[in-house]
């Protein structure tokens, strides 16, 4: 069986599971062996049935009033007696924030290594093997999975969602035991970032600005862009986040988050080597930069050589058009 | 308080990867070493955390003998002792097969500490594993991606990076952080600390010592393949009157591209 864990934040299931448990469900039915979800919290029950729209022909429900909040240390003794007692060939995760801080320490504590932040599965002889950027995406590295259970966590944004069908199942409800002292490390408060914006690694379109804004208050012209385009986020060059015009969590590159949005739009970026590792994998780039040999353009669909301040506005307003009509 | 940091040796982020085909591996001639970015974060945090409530600051790294640079660097930084683990695997891309080594030496050898600090995810082999699997093995709290820590007596608090928001999470100690950037800005060296890096002994530790059976570490990530990203062809690049510029675009990515 496979066994994927479904995050839950804000009593939603996250966009990323629903991604794992569509490739889940594609790779079991390869190998002949059944695709299974499991939701960890406090009263998750009634998010169970969208799972089965997505090919799971199982749910199980490990329920805790402790784990109303997140807890590495309790979700993964919670997930490690589920495992224990129905012995998966492979358990997958969504390397979302979350799947990459409790996947780890699942794997350690099963005794059973784990490949991150995959981009591809295949199944070979009924296991499966997958493939991870590493140097930050500028090489590709393909790993069998040897151990038993076979675990990875898979890139958001990577793998398509199925279409959803009208799909049952069963739901397995089991309230897990947990002593207090388990619960070694608690969420106690989310602060959200400014206005709730959307995640880089999370958007279908990434717009980011480089030193070429010249200074915080022009980000104000790519947020009004982000405004218009839909699933969209906003991004930063790491000179831009040096120089305090954005915050970190905005960063692109080696040293920042990696993205594979479908649309990647850069301005004033020069795109630096660690610049490119994080965003080479978008399925379109396009940059705006007035210097005709930046090395962005060396991987840009789409480019303008030119200033983008007289390019975003014109920009924005054919984008709203189209996106009208 | 006796705090412990990890790092790793890594190629740094200007390095253009070129890949041996015939052995299925990163050539390693010509690249330039560094103490992995994150890491230098976690090193200054526990100078910091030193400098603040008193103690001690011991840097640990299991590697090859080259590893010693890194090592003398922290020290440079103000680490009081440091310790190489020595490992002549190479690269693995196995973070079971490190963070078992590290957790043994915590069993075994060096087995008084209040905080154990690790960068967010290794340059390179970008998995962002150890730090929770060592938190496993070790049956301590975790706490990863932190671009805030405050410790008070025997309990901390620390903020976590999440998408769009941060989590605030506390804990007991002893625990694993895992520093981000955004905790703190990482000092340079001095001249007096490179001077007093260069006498100080780093004492060697062999795998054999720790009494870990080779058997224990058999690597269960079979690497089958490593190959370059697929190349990205250059795109079509305009140069036109802003408007007219803008129009092009905005089509292309209608029309062509399909995007919007
Ligand atoms: C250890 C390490 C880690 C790093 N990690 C990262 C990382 O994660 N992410 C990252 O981005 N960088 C990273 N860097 C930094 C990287 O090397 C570059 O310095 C950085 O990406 C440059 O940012 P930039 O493109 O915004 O700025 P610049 O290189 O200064 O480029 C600005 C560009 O804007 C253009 N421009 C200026 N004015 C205009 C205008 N009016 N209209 C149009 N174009 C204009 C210029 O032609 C230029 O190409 C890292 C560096 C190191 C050493
Ligand atoms: N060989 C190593 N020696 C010491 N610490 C390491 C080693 N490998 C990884 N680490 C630590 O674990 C962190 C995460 O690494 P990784 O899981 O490889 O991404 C690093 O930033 C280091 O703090």
């Amino acid at each position: 069986m496979i066994l994927v864990y479904v995050e839950c934040r804000d009593f939603k299931i996250k966009q990323s599971s629903l991604e794992a448990l569509s490739e889940a469900k594609r790779r079991g039915d390869e190998i002949g062996i059944e695709t299974t979800a499991v939701l960890v919290g406090h009263a998750v029950d009634a998010l169970a049935p969208e799972v089965f729209r997505y090919g799971a022909s199982k749910v199980y429900i490990l329920e805790n009033a402790l784990l109303a909040h997140y807890s590495p240390s309790g979700f993964t003794q919670a997930l490690v007696s589920l495992i224990e007692e129905i012995k998966p060939e492979i358990i997958l995760f969504a390397a979302t924030s979350m799947g990459k801080d409790l996947s780890p320490r699942l794997a350690a504590e099963l005794g059973v290594s784990l490949a991150s932040d995959c981009i591809q599965t295949a199944a070979k002889n009924g296991k499966l093997e997958v493939k991870r950027p590493i140097f930050a995406g500028k090489a590709f590295a393909s790993f069998m999975l040897n151990s038993s259970p076979q675990m990875a966590s898979l890139r958001p944004n990577v793998f398509p969602l199925a279409e959803p069908v009208d799909g049952h199942g069963e739901t397995i409800k089991k309230e897990v035991v947990i002593p207090e002292n388990q619960v070694k490390d608690k969420v106690t408060e989310i602060l959200k970032a400014e206005g709730a914006e959307l995640d880089v690694t999370e958007a279908d379109i990434v717009v980011t600005g480089g030193r070429g804004m010249k200074g915080p208050e022009n980000f104000d012209l790519l947020r009004e862009l982000t405004a218009v385009l839909p699933h969209s986020a906003l991004g930063a060059s790491r000179s831009a986040v040096d120089a305090e015009w954005i915050d970190h969590q905005h960063q692109v590159g080696q040293t920042g988050k990696t993205v594979s949005p479908s649309l990647y739009m850069a301005f004033g970026v020069s795109g630096a080597i660690q610049h490119l590792a994080g965003m080479s994998s978008s399925k379109f780039i396009v940059a705006v930069n007035k210097d005709p040999d930046a090395p962005i353009f060396k991987v840009a669909d789409f480019g303008i050589v030119g200033d983008l301040f007289q390019v975003i506005p014109p920009l924005k307003e054919e984008l709203k058009k189209i996106l009208s009509e | 308080m006796n705090l412990f940091v990890f790092v790793k040796r890594v190629p740094d982020t200007e390095s253009k990867i070129k890949i041996n085909h015939e052995t299925n591996s990163i050539v390693e001639e010509g690249l330039n070493f560094v103490l992995s970015p994150y890491d230098e974060y976690a090193v200054e945090e526990a100078l910091q955390i030193r400098e603040a409530k008193g103690g001690q600051v011991t840097v640990f790294s299991v590697g090859p003998d080259e590893t010693q640079t890194i090592l003398k660097k922290c020290l440079a930084m103000g680490a009081d002792e440091a310790v190489l683990i020595k490992d002549g695997a190479g690269e693995t891309y196995d973070s079971l097969r490190t963070a078992k080594i590290i957790s043994q030496v915590l069993k075994t050898k060096h087995t008084q500490f209040d905080l154990l600090l690790f960068g967010k995810q290794s340059v390179g082999a970008d998995s962002a594993q150890v730090p929770s699997m060592v938190a496993a093995l070790l049956d301590l709290p975790q706490v990863n991606v932190v671009t805030d820590l405050e410790i008070e007596g025997n309990a901390g608090s620390a903020l976590r990076e999440i998408e769009g928001a941060r989590e605030k999470v506390t804990f007991m100690l002893p625990a694993v952080v895992s520093a981000q950037k955004g905790l703190n800005e990482p000092r340079y060296e001095t001249l007096k600390g490179i001077m007093a890096a260069k006498r100080k002994e780093i004492p060697v530790v062999t795998l054999e010592e720790l009494g870990i059976q080779p058997d224990e570490l058999t690597i269960q990530l079979e690497l089958t393949k490593i190959e370059s990203p697929p190349a990205r062809e250059r795109g079509k690049i305009i140069e036109d009157e802003p408007g007219e510029a803008a129009k092009k675009l905005a089509e292309f990515l209608h029309q062509d591209a399909k995007v919007i």
